[in-house]
This record gives structure tokens, C-alpha cells and sequence, in this order.
């Protein structure tokens, strides 16, 4: 057994695309919403987009987290 | 002496009571500076949240939306930015750590490119930029005593308080006591920040809605980005280079080991986010003190968050406040000066070889010995000495200072990715990118250059843009041309036998 026998190595797969869209979303934000109308929970808007990709972010690393605990275990052969 | 400071003093109490748990098992470097390689995703989901909102995200974080706006929103964006790196990001730097069985950032640097010059370097760095970090928590833990105190307690004495119980809780425990002290740390911010970012808004205003309508009304333009200046061109360079920096910072890097395995920050990936928008909550009280407590300017605004409360509520509510505050100090504050501490103890005292081979060509570890301990617990007081030094000599460079401990940590990046995607950089490539990246900080930072100085024909969209994209670029370049010259390297070579150990 090696010293990090056990761990996945989190190789670069097809589903990880998706983290790229709140990456873009949260960079770029002044370019999709630097203007304060329509309020978002009275925040003005792209304050209400920043939090709004935040949340996703949780939600979108917590997904494809998931898929990678299922196809460690498919993969898994230890 | 008020109710207040009194609440204040019980807490740095109960922090340096919970530290004495974790001098037991301090015996050795290993165990003092990342716990052994123990910690569960708990325990690292404290630490790097730790040491992450800091004094400046407490007290900066609201004095940038009470004095900036819009700007401010880019501190909830880059944070998040780096969380999503942070899923491939992290697991590949601690495996290599792992394996490597390397303490601290400048040790990787040694290892992965076989060049303990390199490693030297990289300490230097990383000393030099963390010193106006630490400087930073000092005096945020000064002024929040003198606030708190009303004036009873002079700024100098709260400086020297702090930096005295900081230095006797890192000694004793090492990275067990501030794990705890993170977690006292963490429940008392999250109380009173998001306690406070609902209620100020609600008492003053009878809403987050109608508070925004009237800053709306005050000042047009506020909650937007300028045309120029802070822009949109600004604000996505800014993003970009803090989010490369954010795992750069050598005490984030070196707390990674204390990591049990890889999957504690994958978890971490998902969960840091929401912690992140504790900054939203940050960001009302900000706006809510500008309304309420006008007038504030410079370096001022980063007591708005302390003003509006002691404004809105009694002395229990004010030391309240005050504690999460101090903590927010005191943990990242030990763990800088535990970082520090380790690096300069290694640059003075390099480890021996790190491991050998076993019949299956395994790493086996060779665990470091008790005086490399002794020797790193001495230096504790000395970094925090220079640090007390600096508090008590700057004063408006402060910020300048610390944009150029991020635009410093932030040029270990390009070579720290060419460890992690296996390519063949060299280490004289490494060394060239690194020097001439730093060269450039300190030469823009000193000079107060901008693109809008240098290019002041150019569109707004270019001239804005962080200098430190300037500093980036140039590391990358001498890295490449030198890398040219010289030939590739022969780190990945070094990391094969435990990785084919493994398949």
C-alpha cells in the first residue's frame, strides 16, 4: 500500500465542466450584472447574483462530489 | 472597568485555557505545526475557515462596503473562486506534501523541483509577506480593545496584550490550540455577524430592502462599479489574481498537511461557499453604518462595524462583538506567527532528507526530531517582535503593504502549477519566474505605479486592470525564456516511484 492508498486522485473527468459556469459567473460578474435593478431580496443586483452563484457553487461542488464518490466506488478494485 | 472589556478579557481567557489541550500531544514539529497529519474534514474546515476571515474580513470587509460599495463585492467573489480551484487544487498539493512528508510551503518548493535554493527563496517570500499580515491582525486587535474599552486601554498596551497571549498559546499548543480556539472563534463570528446584519438593518431602516433604498437615494451610483477606477476590468484582475493567491499564503499552504487525507477538501469545496456569505451579513452592517454612522473616512472605516453597535446597543452587545472580533485576530494571527516560525526554523536548519525507500518503494517518513521544535517555538517570539515593530511604525502603508503580501504570495503560482501538472520546468525557470515576479511588486508598490500612469492613453478597460496582471505576466515570461535556455527539469521524476507505487 502506498501512503495515500485509499484516495481517489482527482483526475480532470467530463462532469467537471460544470464547475466553469459559476467560475465565469462569479469572475465576470460586473459584465452580467453590474447594474442595481431588478433587487434581488431588496439587494441591489449584483449583489443578489453574487450570492446567488455562491449558493450554486455549493450546490454544483456538492453534485460533483457526488458523482465522483460513485464512480470511485464503481472504479474502485482495492 | 466596563461590562464590555470585561467580556473581552473572560474570552482571551477561555482561549488560552483551550489551548493548554493541545500541549500534550506537541512533542514534536510534526505534531506542533500540522497536528500530526490528523485532522478530519471538521477540524480542516476550521482551520483553513480560520484562518481565513480574519480581522480584515471582520472590520475590512465592512469598512470597504461602508466606504467603497460595490467594490467590496468582489471579496464574496474571489473567495469563492478559489473554493472551486480548491477542489482539484488542494488534494494535488497534499498528496505531493504527503508523500514528500514536507511541513511547509518552501520544503515543497525544495522537493518538487530538487533545488533547496528554491526552497529558500520561497521562505523568504513567503516571510516577508507574511509579516503585514500579521501586522494587520495586531492592529485590528488594537483597535477593537481600544473601542471596546472605551480609550481605558491604550491601543499599544491591547498591541502588546495580544501579541504576548498569541505567542504563549502557539508556543505551548502549536496547531492544536488554534484549531480549537477557530472553533470558539467561529461560533462567536457567525452569532454576531449574522445577528447584527439582520438587526441593524431591521432597527434602523425596518428592513435590508428599504436600507438599500435609501442608500440608493443618498448616494447613486454606490451599489454599481464606476466607469473607471474600481471598474468591471478592475474587478475581474482583482478576482482572477487574489483567487491564484489564496492558497499561496504560506500558513493556508502549511495547514493543509495537518490534513488526515485528500477528501477533507473536496467536502471543503462544497461547504466553504455558504460559510463565504457570513461576508454578506459583514457587508449589511457596512452599509447600515453608513447611514447611521456617516463620516468615517481613510482608515477610519474600518471602526463603522464597531461605532454602529456601540450606537445601536448596551455594552453587553459591544463585548460581545469585540470577543468574536479579537478571536478573529488571535487565530489567524497564531497562525501566521506558526508559519513564520517553521519556515525560518527550516531555512536556518534544513530537514534531513525526507524519506527513504522501503522493499516496495514506499516513502517511510523520517520524523523530525525534538530541537528542530525547540528551535521553531524560540523563533515564535522573535517573528512576533518584529511583527509588534511594524505595528507600532506604520501607518498609512499599512494596506499598501499587505496588497503587496498578496500581489508576493500570488507569484508562487505559476510554479507551483508547473509541480502539480507534472511538466518539465526547471528549477533555475521556477527560480527566474519567481524573482522577477517579486522584483516587479516591489518595484510597482513602491513606485504607487498603475496601468492608468504608465498607459494613460489606453482605454479604461486595460488601464484598470490590477497591476499585479503586469507582475504575473513578466513571472511567466522569464520563467519560460530562462526554462528555454537551461532545459527542462527532473521533478517529475521525483514524484514517480510513490505515484506508480499506488496504481
Amino acid at each position: 500500500m502506498s501512503s495515500y492508498s485509499g484516495d481517489a486522485t482527482p483526475i480532470f473527468r467530463r462532469h467537471h465542466w460544470i464547475a466553469l459556469v459559476p467560475a465565469i459567473a462569479l469572475v465576470f460578474s460586473p459584465y452580467f450584472a453590474n447594474r442595481i435593478e431588478p433587487r434581488i431580496a431588496g439587494m441591489p443586483f449584483m449583489l443578489g447574483w453574487i450570492v446567488f452563484w455562491v449558493i450554486m457553487t455549493a450546490v454544483l461542488m456538492g453534485i460533483i462530489l457526488r458523482i465522483d464518490r460513485q464512480q470511485n466506488a464503481n472504479d474502485s478494485d482495492e | 472597568m466596563n461590562i464590555s472589556f470585561g467580556i473581552l478579557g473572560l474570552t482571551l481567557l477561555v482561549a488560552l485555557l483551550f489551548c493548554l489541550r493541545g500541549v500534550r500531544t506537541a512533542t514534536t514539529l510534526e505534531q506542533w505545526s500540522v497536528g500530526g497529519r490528523g485532522f478530519g474534514t471538521a477540524f480542516v474546515f476550521l482551520l483553513l475557515a480560520g484562518e481565513i476571515y480574519t480581522t480584515f474580513t471582520f472590520l475590512g470587509g465592512s469598512g470597504w462596503a461602508y466606504g467603497k460599495g460595490a467594490p467590496a463585492f468582489y471579496i464574496i467573489s474571489y473567495g469563492t473562486v478559489a473554493y472551486i480551484m480548491s477542489y482539484w487544487l488542494l488534494p494535488a498539493i497534499w498528496k505531493r506534501g504527503h508523500a514528500w512528508k514536507v511541513l511547509s510551503q518552501p520544503e515543497f518548493f525544495t522537493r518538487a523541483y530538487d533545488s533547496p535554493l528554491l526552497g529558500k527563496i520561497v521562505a523568504i517570500v513567503g516571510i516577508i509577506a507574511l509579516i503585514p499580515y500579521l501586522v494587520l491582525q495586531l492592529r485590528g486587535l488594537g483597535i477593537i480593545v481600544s473601542e471596546v474599552s472605551e480609550g481605558a486601554v491604550s491601543t499599544t498596551i491591547a498591541i502588546w496584550i495580544g501579541a504576548v497571549s498569541t505567542v504563549v498559546y502557539v508556543v505551548l499548543a502549536g496547531i492544536k490550540g488554534s484549531a480549537l480556539n477557530a472553533a470558539l472563534k467561529d461560533i462567536l463570528v457567525l452569532i454576531a455577524v449574522v445577528g447584527l446584519g439582520i438587526a441593524l438593518p431591521y432597527h434602523h431602516f425596518g428592513g435590508i430592502g428599504p436600507m438599500f433604498d435609501k442608500i440608493i437615494a443618498a448616494k447613486p451610483g454606490f451599489l454599481t462599479l464606476p466607469e473607471t477606477g474600481q471598474s468591471s476590468s478592475w474587478f475581474v484582475s482583482t478576482v482572477l489574481l487574489t483567487a491564484l493567491g489564496y492558497y499561496m499564503w504560506p500558513h493556508t499552504f502549511g495547514s493543509l498537511f495537518s490534513a488526515k487525507n485528500s477528501n477533507a477538501f473536496r467536502r471543503n469545496a462544497a461547504l466553504l461557499p455558504i460559510y463565504q456569505l457570513i461576508l454578506l451579513f459583514v457587508f449589511f452592517v457596512g452599509f447600515a453604518a453608513l447611514l447611521v454612522v456617516p463620516g468615517l473616512t481613510g482608515a477610519d472605516v474600518d471602526l463603522s462595524l464597531l461605532r454602529i453597535v456601540r450606537a445601536t446597543y448596551g455594552p453587553w452587545v459591544l463585548g460581545f462583538v469585540g470577543a468574536a472580533g479579537m478571536l478573529t485576530a488571535l487565530v489567524p494571527g497564531s497562525m501566521i506567527m506558526m508559519s513564520a516560525a517553521t519556515m525560518l526554523a527550516r531555512l536556518f536548519k534544513p530537514a534531513p532528507v525526507p524519506y527513504t525507500h522501503d522493499a516496495n518503494s514506499n516513502a517511510i517518513p523520517k520524523i523530525s526530531n525534538n530541537s528542530d521544535l525547540t528551535l521553531a517555538r524560540w523563533l515564535v517570539p522573535v517573528v512576533a517582535a518584529v511583527a509588534v515593530f511594524f505595528t507600532f511604525q506604520g501607518g498609512a502603508t499599512l494596506v499598501s503593504l499587505l496588497l503587496m503580501g498578496y500581489s508576493m504570495v500570488t507569484q508562487l503560482f505559476p510554479s507551483m502549477i508547473a509541480v502539480l501538472t507534472g511538466s518539465r520546468m526547471s528549477a533555475a525557470g521556477a527560480i527566474a519566474g519567481i524573482v522577477v515576479g517579486e522584483a516587479t511588486v516591489s518595484a510597482l508598490t513602491v513606485s504607487k505605479a498603475t496601468l492608468a500612469v504608465m498607459l494613460p492613453s489606453w482605454p479604461h478597460g486595460v488601464t484598470d486592470l490590477n497591476v499585479g496582471v503586469v507582475a504575473l505576466g513578466l513571472n511567466l515570461l522569464a520563467m519560460f525564456v530562462v526554462n528555454a535556455v537551461v532545459g527542462g527539469g527532473t521533478m517529475q521524476a521525483q514524484f514517480v516511484p510513490t505515484r506508480s507505487a499506488s496504481s
